[in-house]
């Protein structure tokens, strides 16, 4: 499965290099409107076309994607750092730790989290900048996002303290810390690892969710959820192909992660 | 008779009646966004309702939807007193309720009453609550009867459009009706059937009686999308209210199905926060105070764009708090703020403010920069915001658009008044400044730029409090058309709320359909039901 894993790392690869260049390649501010080309076919000018009024779709493709690969990673680094940190705690003390931070993980799996970025997103003052709201939202993905991760981190964190090894390295005179990170912490990375890639597609499409509620990423800027709300609707199936440019993408971004994640776990 | 002739004659029987069900007008079909909550038509609040009493529904008097015209329907006259506290009606006779109830002046009387019952919280009586003390009707004769106000209304008949007369004997209570249907079968959440009422009054002009059509059914479809794709596929036969981008489909998948029937009462407004109490800084509430920005920024957004790009076309640019398309009422002396960005600048500068590097200031140097609230998932609201973002920052005005869910939005806007300016659309149910006092009146819930005041805080606002009462009281079209004139002129200059457009009333009706009139005026399409068929044969008699 090399070759899988060369295309996913060639179109990740491409993706990035393009997201980095976006200013260099766009031909067009993503925000600027021609209002006299709205809903325009592909053309030399506007390579993907124009949106409903008159964006540059692909200028608007380039800053969205930059917008959601560098957030969803950024998401997804809290998340496994939180999940590892709670669940590497919770799972090597056990006990009365174990009860209350698993306790509290549960509590916030059974949080309504659709309601409580609704919330949040109430709460926030008016006046925050495009990027800043965007910035908020995956934060607060990324802060809600931990307790599936910190539930499988802890188990095997509970499962190391028990295992052959550390019941060697306490005999030997090791003391708990050193054990913590010398020796269990490394063999937690490879779990926190697959959380992590599996959290990047995750945020993607939450954010993308959340964009088509009209709560993710404010106008005039340009995510893969707002790019993806324009494809709701009858409308959206109007013979444009070109419109489906971003969902074909996401598509393939997120393959290429899944693909990453599992040549990672098959034996080598 | 022997057997042969027996044959001829159920064969020609079966003819006949085969024939006479082929003319009838068939079964029309469309959606209802929701469930109505009630069927009592003294209760009705919500649209699913109001659309099931429009079509149900016996009125005395119905405002054609056409002519605009009030035209008599269950009452053949009815005088207005010099006071305008009485109205009396002469009603027609022998007529029956659906379920075969006589209908007489006691009718109008128990449902006036019901109407007027406060511990029932009639929306519809509302209207007709003019002062404190009791109405009283007074039944004259079984065909005649007055009913008398404690105060005045200005425009006292018209009100009756809302008023579906109810049986006071019947044991169906609201289900018996006067209406050309009655509600037969009902699923909740699936389908409402109507059957037509065979006691319908109605006549044609060659004497055949009304309704046209056999029965219709209305689906519970809340999802604009299916609804349009059912009526592409045939199975719904009209959508009263099809949205621009919608109606380009239908126009380019099935000619002529598409009717614009022209400009209608609904405008989209924005508004700024001018609410005293809000906790917005002061310096910004001076700017929104102030009459020259409010008319810089209606100066600066290019709504004929909106108009071309969000409407596809299908709406113009407003022109004040009215519509043209309410031809008594509408102020023509008024023209459109054009779009003249040098002119908004030139007003701005009036008050100080100075444009530096592309970015405007206020005269003590804070940048020019607010938010603008509108509903989330709203697709139109949030291109026109859009829009307004780019033409504002052609004069160095920051927008910053907040898509919020409609709770939140609504706590702001009414409650707490944590907001800056807000853009959302109004629909307007009925023709002239009747349904404008709770929005123009300083003290007034829906004055929305500074609701609730106490006494009028400012000069221009205080004039509109006393055009808006006399128009109210007097009972002189002349004399009310000349204060509600003043009244949009002023707020056309004062600019609380910025109008940026007035959409096209647009809808799709199938080619099978015959007598469909569409109207500017809701319900758009089956206004007159009674005489819309699906049989070409029917409505050409």
């Amino acid at each position: 499965m090399i070759w899988m894993r060369n295309i996913a790392i060639g179109v990740l690869a491409m993706t990035f290099a393009a997201c980095l260049l976006a200013g260099t390649i766009a031909p067009a501010s993503y925000a600027m409107q021609f209002r006299e080309e709205p809903d325009a076919a592909p053309s030399h000018q506007h390579w993907l076309g124009t949106d409903d009024l008159g964006r540059d779709r692909f200028s608007r493709l380039l800053q969205g994607t930059r917008i959601s690969l560098l957030l969803a990673p950024a998401a997804a680094f809290l998340t496994s750092v939180l999940a590892g940190l709670i669940g590497g705690i919770a799972g090597y003390w056990g006990g009365w730790t174990e009860r209350v931070l698993m306790a509290a993980a549960d509590l916030v799996l059974s949080l309504p989290w659709l309601f409580l970025l609704l919330t949040a997103r109430a709460l926030m003052p008016l006046n925050v900048s495009p990027m800043n709201s965007v910035a908020i939202t995956f934060l607060i993905l990324g802060l809600l996002g931990w307790a599936a991760a910190a539930r499988v981190v802890c188990a095997g964190a509970r499962s190391l303290r028990a295992s052959d090894f550390s019941l060697q390295a306490r005999a030997m005179g090791c003391g708990e810390a050193r054990l913590l990170f010398r020796h269990v912490a490394p063999n937690l990375q490879p779990m926190l690892l697959t959380q992590f890639w599996i959290s990047i597609p995750v945020f993607i499409l939450a954010e993308a969710n959340l964009g088509i509620l009209g709560l993710g990423v404010v106008e005039p800027l340009p995510s893969w959820g707002s790019l993806l709300k324009e494809l709701s609707g009858l409308t959206a199936i109007s013979g444009q192909p070109w419109v489906f440019v971003p969902l074909l993408l996401l598509i393939a971004v997120v393959t290429s992660f899944q693909v990453l994640l599992v040549d990672q776990e098959l034996p080598s | 008779m022997n057997s042969r002739s027996r044959v001829l004659l159920s064969l020609i029987f079966f003819f006949v009646t085969t024939l006479a069900s082929a003319q009838g007008g068939g079964q029309l079909r469309f959606c209802l966004r929701s469930d109505p909550k009630t069927f009592d038509p003294v209760l009705v609040d919500d649209d699913p309702s109001e659309r099931v009493r429009y079509i149900t529904g016996g009125f005395l008097m119905r405002l054609n939807r056409f002519t605009q015209q009030l035209e008599p329907e269950l009452a053949t006259s009815w005088k207005v007193s010099k006071d305008g506290r009485t109205i009396s009606f002469r009603l027609r006779e022998g007529l029956r309720f659906s379920d075969g109830t006589p209908f007489s002046a006691d009718d109008v009387a128990f449902t006036m009453q019901r109407l007027m019952d406060l511990s029932l919280h009639s929306p519809t009586g509302d209207a007709f609550r003019s002062g404190d003390g009791k109405v009283q009707t007074q039944v004259l004769a079984p065909n005649k009867i007055s009913v008398t106000f404690p105060a005045p209304i200005a425009s006292l008949d018209q009100h009756f459009d809302q008023v579906a007369i109810m049986s006071a004997k019947s044991p169906k209570k609201e289900m018996a009706v006067l209406g050309p249907f009655y509600v037969s079968d009902y699923k909740a959440g699936s389908y409402l059937q109507l059957n037509r009422n065979p006691n319908y009054w109605k006549h044609d002009e060659n004497g055949r009686q009304l309704p046209y059509l056999d029965s219709v059914r209305l689906d519970i479809q809340g999802n604009r999308d299916t609804e349009m794709l059912r009526f592409l596929r045939g199975e719904i036969d009209l959508v009263d209210n099809v949205d621009a981008e919608y109606y380009s489909r239908v126009q380019t998948e099935q000619a002529g199905s598409g009717h614009d029937s022209g400009v209608t009462l609904d405008p989209e407004q924005v508004w700024f926060n001018q609410t005293p109490k809000s906790p917005i800084p002061a310096y910004k509430r001076a700017w929104f105070r102030s009459t020259n920005f409010r008319v810089a920024i209606w100066q600066a957004l290019n709504r004929d764009d909106i108009a071309r790009i969000v409407y596809r076309g299908r709406a113009q640019s407003a022109v004040g708090m009215l519509s043209p398309a309410d031809k008594f009422w509408f102020n023509t002396r008024l023209t459109t703020h054009s779009y003249d960005r040098q002119g908004a600048l030139k007003l701005l500068a009036q008050d100080g403010f100075r444009l530096q590097n592309g970015q405007l200031f206020d005269r003590d140097g804070h940048l020019v920069e607010f938010s603008l609230v509108t509903g989330a998932g709203n697709k139109t609201r949030e291109r026109i915001a859009t829009m307004m973002q780019q033409d504002l920052s052609q004069i160095g005005i920051k927008l910053n658009v907040v898509p919020l869910d409609f709770p939140s939005l609504i706590e702001r806007i009414t409650r707490t008044y944590d907001y800056e300016a807000c853009l959302l659309g109004l629909t307007n149910m009925s023709l002239g400044p009747d349904a404008q006092m709770n929005v123009w009146l300083s003290s007034a819930d829906n004055h929305q730029w500074n609701p609730r005041q106490k006494q009028p805080e400012t000069a221009w606002e205080a004039e509109i409090d006393r055009l808006m009462r006399t128009q109210a009281s007097s009972l002189d079209p002349k004399k009310r058309k000349e204060a509600f004139d003043r009244v949009q002129q002023i707020a056309w200059e004062q600019a609380p709320f910025i109008y940026l457009v007035n959409r096209h009333a647009l809808s799709a009706i199938s080619p099978k359909l015959h007598n469909a009139q569409p109207a500017v005026l809701q319900p758009y399409v089956y206004w007159n039901i009674d005489r819309i068929s699906k049989s070409a044969e029917v409505a050409s008699k």
